[in-house]
């Protein structure tokens, strides 16, 4: 197994204030590889400020990590020269959250799909670079004559959405980041979007890193998950063991806030600690303020990973029985 | 059955606009009664938040309210909202029926303290009323949605965003409104604080046994917070019954593709979504609305629009495979909710 992406032991640290330098930890020692040869769908969850989006803008190469470092093929990202770093833009590709947003008004569909095509000299014809944006289209579930000549207001956000990953399939990356692709879409559209990233998967060998709030879809899509909490891993492991027997207490309080469209799984069986915003520890767990199973250690020590099952691990004291696992491995409970 | 509080009927509102006209809302009837959660959904630009602003008298040019009333109260104290002028639906907005708008956690005002802007509102409805007590009444808003206190004294950008929405529901409910329409309160928030908010919602809402319309698209949410749900799609409300019919029968074959289109825990990996997009309000499809999505089409779809039917557990629908009393028409193909396949 070749990597694709990795990130070592990265940290990435916000401080702000002129005189007292307040330090906020966006994201604190993550490893995670992502690897060619089998793609696969990792899904990164949490809350906002739990440091995903910092996660996704890392992995695009958009920020530099203060600590670790992110590596694409085995060579740090910033240190590639500019023909890989190049090839790299092409190869990773992102959808982003607001299908509202990313598009130029100005310009109609086939001008923000031609763009890409031109920049990556992708084909020199445009009879080519036609037929290339149709596939695209296609693949994603869009009918090309009903969308080139368009302009994007006179799409459904949906259709954005769906043109935003055909833009991206365009290059035929490796690996594509979506940050929270469906989180503006309409309920009834989303299961489209969905679909269609899972056929980027299956048809196209794209792996993808999903990043979101929303673990229904995550549960949906991917086959692993991430479980952020304030920039430090909770819980990590295979998609189906972490939803359906979720072993974190953060995790569990997550999953049982879904609201399922379920009349059998009612809402609210473990009680909300504290409200949000009284919960800031220093030392110690980071989720030690909310749990309603805190331990007097939890405050003092940072849990390291347990490795609970053989395909998921969780950052608690709760599950000291069972061997730990070096934050560096998570990528062995995912690959597994 | 307790007394109706709400009772919109033929609620009709148009948009002159230079493409055409639109009409956003169509002939929408609706009864609610005291203590009661309306979950009301749909897919963008159905006409939900139309109807709700329609309601609160909010509809500005080039919309217009071209028919229908909206009655709020009981039968000792009631107003139609529709008949109402200036002055009294000034004074009828927050006391009898308050709205807590979509992204209402931005509409605070930045430089003023949370405190002034409840007392603002206390003021412009019990001019007589004393400092003192107005502070007392913010306080005690506040305290309901489990703020602290001293948030009274707080500016917006000190409040997390769940907090903020909890101070826009403490504003809606500070003159004990008999209906609160909430437009989707929880759609930027995280499903820990979505919890958190809505929970304080019903709270809020038992407390001074007012009725809230929900308005959103999570079905899921919709499923664990209210008593029945509507259905509306391109203008008109296309089914109105219980949560518990809607999830394990739902009549309509819109509501029944929304149904199966949910994702939950047993159909990992299937997507069903709804093909076709919704149609745009100015070129609406003839007879009804949903015929060219409708994998149960016949003929008359085609053509008439569907009258509503009412079932005998109260229940409209307005659908051609229903007869007036929401019997299934014999000959027409059964709507079941498809069994989940994996």
């Amino acid at each position: 197994m070749a990597p694709l992406l990795e990130l070592r032991n990265v940290s990435k640290i916000y401080s702000q204030g002129l005189l007292s330098r307040e330090q906020t930890i966006a994201l604190d020692n993550m490893s995670l590889v992502l690897d060619d040869s089998k793609p696969s769908i990792v899904a990164v969850a949490g809350e906002s400020g739990s440091g995903k989006t910092t996660m996704s803008m890392l992995a695009l190469g958009f920020i530099e990590p203060t600590k670790g470092e992110v590596l694409y093929k085995g060579k740090n990202l910033y240190k590639l020269p500019a023909n890989e770093h190049l090839k790299f833009r092409r190869e990773v590709q992102a959808v982003f959250q607001d299908p509202f947003a990313v598009f130029n008004p100005f310009y109609t569909i086939d001008h923000l799909l031609t763009v890409p095509i031109d920049k990556f000299k992708l084909t020199k014809s445009k009879k080519q670079a036609r037929t290339m944006m149709e596939d695209a289209l296609s693949a994603v579930g869009l009918r090309p004559d009903e969308i080139l000549g368009r302009f994007p207001h006179q799409l459904s956000g949906g259709q954005r959405q769906r043109i935003s990953v055909a833009r991206a399939l365009l290059l035929k990356p490796t690996l594509l980041v979506a940050d929270e692709p469906v989180s503006m879409v309409d309920a009834s559209l989303r299961a489209t979007i969905l679909e269609s990233l899972k056929k980027l998967k299956k048809d196209y060998g794209i792996s993808i890193l999903y990043i979101t709030h929303d673990l229904t879809t995550a549960y949906h899509i991917s086959d692993s998950i991430i479980v952020l909490y304030r920039g430090g891993v909770m819980e990590a492991g295979d998609v189906d063991t972490v939803i359906k027997n979720p072993k974190h207490p953060y995790t569990k309080l997550l999953i049982d806030s879904i609201p399922w469209p379920d009349l059998k799984l009612r809402w609210g069986t473990t009680d909300l600690q504290a409200k949000e915003g009284e919960y800031k520890s220093t030392t110690g767990c980071r989720f030690a303020g909310r749990c309603p199973f805190v331990m007097p250690k939890c405050k003092e020590t940072v849990p390291p990973l347990f490795q609970t099952d053989k395909t998921r691990a969780a950052a608690c004291f709760l599950y000291e029985e069972n061997p730990q696992l070096a934050r560096q491995n998570i990528t062995e409970l995912i690959s597994a | 059955m307790t007394s109706a509080v709400l009772q919109v009927s033929d609620l009709r509102v148009t948009y002159y606009t230079d493409s055409g006209r639109t009409r956003a809302v169509d002939g929408v009837n609706l009864t609610l009664y005291a203590g009661e959660r309306l979950g009301l959904v749909g897919e963008s630009g159905c006409g939900k938040s139309t109807m709700a602003l329609a309601l609160m008298r909010m509809i500005k040019p080039p919309g217009r309210i071209e028919s229908g009333s909206a009655i709020v109260g009981d039968e000792t104290d009631n107003v139609d909202m529709l008949k109402l002028n200036e002055e009294q639906v000034l004074q009828a907005r927050l006391s009898r029926i308050a709205y807590i708008p979509q992204g209402a956690m931005n509409s605070l005002n930045p430089v003023m303290r949370i405190g002034v802007q409840m007392i603002d509102a206390i003021q412009a409805h019990r001019p007589k009323a004393t400092k003192t007590e107005m502070r007392e009444q913010a306080e005690a808003a506040l305290e309901s949605v489990e703020l602290k206190r001293g948030v009274f004294h707080m500016y917006a950008h000190e409040l997390s965003g769940g907090m903020k929405q909890r101070v826009c529901i403490a504003i809606g409910i500070l003159l004990s409104p008999k209906v609160i329409i909430a437009d989707e309160p929880t759609s930027a928030l995280d499903v820990v604080v979505q919890r958190q908010v809505m929970e304080t919602i019903c709270k809020v809402q038992e407390k001074i046994g007012a009725t809230v319309i929900l308005i959103g698209h999570d079905m899921g949410l919709m499923c664990q917070i209210t008593n029945r749900v509507a259905v509306m799609y391109a203008g008109k409300l296309v089914e109105l019954s219980t949560v518990r019919e809607m999830f394990t029968n739902p009549m309509h074959p819109y509501a029944k593709a929304l149904i199966a289109s949910l994702p939950n825990l047993d159909n990992k990996g299937v997507f069903r979504g709804i093909p076709g997009l919704a149609p745009s309000l100015l070129k609406l499809p003839s007879g009804c609305v949903f015929h060219p999505r409708c994998q149960y089409a016949m003929d008359v779809c085609k053509t008439t629009m569907p009258q509503q039917s009412v079932t005998k557990s109260g229940r409209y629908v307005y659908c051609h495979l229903y007869d007036k009393d929401g019997n299934q028409v014999s000959g027409t193909p059964l709507i079941k909710p498809e069994a989940v396949t994996n």
